[in-house]
């Protein structure tokens, strides 16, 4: 009996799963493609403390390696921030804005407490509700930003700040200079098949950034006025420029100690950096040298103290916040990582602590300057004339895995 | 409660087996069940949060974008490339030390294999970037005897080189319990039979110990189809694997949906490759 049923069974549960991978199919997705900016960020509405209430003994941060600095900051130091406040720190290291996005999601249950977010992911985060809305009011040394930096547009939305701005710098052109005795004037160098193999530019999406950014002047007719607000047109003659540079790729770098090593052992002579592989790659003795090339200008980052939304240490968060805009500390985490402070009370520090930095770092630069580095910001659908032709950010990455893989 | 288990004897059993099961159903099987839905479901692109709207867009992507075929098919030629360098290496290795070597010999050679499995496995990989790299040991001492270098740091030889030295131990260690197994008394029939040695190993020992030269391939093309921190560090430009592409979904992308339906491709792979290595005996080798 059961021997005469069971292939009925099994034929009658066949048919059913068959069914329903027909349904799967068919259904496809329907899933939003995201990048609308049309409804304000979730956590608009939630109001922001108007004091600082005292500490709750931890915070726990996501940062830049390297941007909470135990061990170069002299004075003040890390350690005197936790002896005053009572705030413990512990600090979760990401390698790139995306991690950052995925650390802050995955720990959205109060995990961290904040994120030294870059712009590129800034409006992720504020977008996908993860930070909430900051009291610039609770910051001292906010009256004394740069202008640019105290309401930045990765940051700021509608007028409501998500965040306090840190630090800035420009994405640089790292070359050896035995091989390149003069600075190249322009980004090409990354492109010329004349450096097959001898190139090395960051694993991250972003990166196409950078290659848009050289379009807009070497091929005026595309007509690419932002790098990150790309039309499909654009952004497929950008992605066919990145193909065409993968065979000058030696390494797609993934961390500043892989890019310093491959430029040191002479695998790679050329490439895009940060200031701080510059610094250290000088430090450590050796024939480099950076440049941000005339032709083009460069990209750059604008960072930003955010507040996790589900925040189990805000006060310590604000305390943190108001510690490292205060002109020493500024200073002191705008030299060991080669980066320019927001604060312009910072310049004469930085001067103290090392003469001719504040002109070399530009943190003395006037509101013009500004406009010649496209800060990373997350690009969205909407473009600037508020159509939706633009390529969101997904598409970027997807276009990156094709790039690289 | 002592004479009560005497007393039922599958009632032992039953205590006895029901925390690893437990653990193995719930922790194990579930995780893997979990995963295998998520493949199903999708993100918000924008803001990277799940969209639990049943499709096959992941599987469909994988598919038809040519970028994860090559990547599937690299990660898949370098596994087994490597698994025939390690069998070919490993073979008169092992068979040195099961039939040849004398006892202290053989533990010298046991200590040899299994020594470098006491460093990490980022220390010995570093370490090979030292050997590679441009400015490395290889160059300079092909330099010293006057030869042009070899540019093959980061490239797929240098992953070849790489992954091939580290799994090679576990391709050695079955092969070696393999060989050993042979009986001396079949040999020695050989021998009466007129077959020269060769022969002998030709025929007799080498199918005999072929399902630990299988046992061991498990583990070399398992792990180089699983690794992923190798093609980080010495790989170049186009050399991610899909344990890349995982890792940047999981961690970087935080599209989860996408890690989980590529997740199953090295599964199924892993499942084809252990049928087959059951049909040649391989699971009684071990």
């Amino acid at each position: 009996m059961r021997s005469t049923e069971g292939p009925a069974v099994w034929v009658r549960l066949g048919t059913l799963a068959a069914a329903a991978l027909i349904a799967i199919t068919g259904c496809g997705s329907n899933a939003t493609t995201g990048g609308s900016t049309a409804a304000p960020p979730p956590t608009y509405n939630i109001k922001p403390p108007t004091t600082i209430g005292p500490g709750e003994g931890a915070l726990s941060l996501i940062d830049w390696p390297g941007y909470v600095d135990r061990t170069n900051w002299q004075t003040p130091s890390v350690a005197s921030f936790e002896q005053q406040t009572g705030c413990k720190i512990s600090v979760k290291d990401a390698q790139t804005s995306d991690e950052m996005v995925s650390l802050m999601k995955g720990g959205g249950g109060g995990q961290y407490d904040m994120v030294s977010a870059s712009g590129d992911a800034d409006l992720r985060l504020i977008y996908g509700g993860d930070v909430k809305p900051m009291n610039t009011d609770l910051i001292p040394d906010y009256k004394y930003f740069q202008t640019y930096f105290k309401a930045p547009g990765y940051n700021t939305i509608s007028g409501i700040h998500y965040g306090i701005s840190l630090q800035w710098g420009p994405n640089t052109l790292l070359y050896n200079t035995n091989k390149f005795p003069t600075a190249p004037t322009s980004w090409s160098v990354i492109y010329d098949p004349a450096n097959t193999g001898l190139v090395t530019v960051p694993d991250n999406a972003i990166q196409i950034a950078d290659a848009a950014l050289y379009l807009s002047k070497s091929k005026p007719s595309l007509g690419i006025t932002d790098p990150y607000e790309l039309t499909q047109k654009q952004f497929d003659a950008t992605v066919a420029l990145l193909h065409q540079q993968r065979p000058l790729i030696k390494k797609y770098w993934a961390s500043e100690g892989e890019e310093i090593t491959l430029f040191q052992n002479k695998d790679v002579f050329v490439g895009a950096a940060w200031p701080y592989q510059t610094i250290q790659l000088k430090l450590a003795g050796g024939p480099f040298a950076d440049t941000i090339p005339a032709a083009e200008g460069a990209t750059g980052w604008g960072d930003t103290w955010m507040l996790a939304t589900n925040a189990k240490h805000p006060n310590c968060a604000y305390l943190w916040t108001a510690w490292v805009s205060t002109p020493q500390v500024q200073a002191e985490q705008a030299l060991s990582f080669g980066e320019t402070p927001v604060n312009t009370k910072a310049c004469a520090e930085m001067e103290k602590l090392s003469a001719g930095s504040c002109a070399q770092y530009h943190a003395d630069a006037p509101g013009s300057y500004f406009d010649t580095i496209k800060f990373w910001k997350t690009p969205i659908a909407t473009c600037a004339d508020g159509s939706q032709n633009c390529i969101p950010y997904a598409k970027w990455l997807d276009a990156w895995t094709t790039i690289t893989a | 409660m002592q004479s009560i288990l005497w007393r039922v004897p599958w009632l032992r059993s039953a205590v006895l087996l029901v925390p690893p099961l437990a653990w193995f159903l719930l922790i194990y099987v579930t995780s893997l069940a979990l995963l295998l839905i998520t493949a199903f479901w999708t993100i918000d692109t924008f803001t990277t949060q799940i969209v639990q709207v049943w499709n096959l867009d992941n599987f469909r992507t994988i598919l038809t974008e040519p970028a994860y075929r090559l990547i599937i098919g690299r990660t898949v030629g370098l596994a087994a490339l490597v698994t025939v360098t390690d069998a070919v290496l490993a073979f008169p290795f092992a068979y040195f030390m099961a039939r040849v070597a004398s006892r202290r010999t053989q533990t010298i050679l046991f200590a040899a294999v299994l020594l470098p499995l006491w460093a990490s496995y980022l220390a010995r990989v570093y370490s090979w970037i030292l050997i590679l790299n441009h400015s490395g040991i290889l160059n300079w001492s092909l330099q010293s005897i006057g030869l042009p270098p070899a540019n093959i740091g980061y490239t797929y030889t240098a992953m070849w080189i790489v992954f091939s030295y580290i799994w090679l131990p576990f391709m050695i260690i079955p092969t070696y319990a393999a060989l050993e197994r042979v009986p001396e008394t079949l040999l020695e029939a050989a021998a009466d039979l007129g077959a020269p040695r060769w022969r002998a190993v030709l025929d007799v020992v080498m199918p005999l110990a072929l399902p630990g030269v299988i046992a061991g391939s498990i583990f070399t093309f398992s792990l180089t189809l699983g690794d992923y921190i190798t093609p980080i560090l010495v790989g170049g430009a186009g050399s991610i694997f899909i344990g890349n592409v995982i890792q940047t979904n999981v961690g970087i992308a935080n599209n989860l949906p996408f890690a989980a339906a590529l997740s199953t491709v090295p599964v199924a792979i892993m499942a084809l490759y252990l049928l087959g290595a059951k049909r040649l005996g391989a699971f009684e080798a071990l």
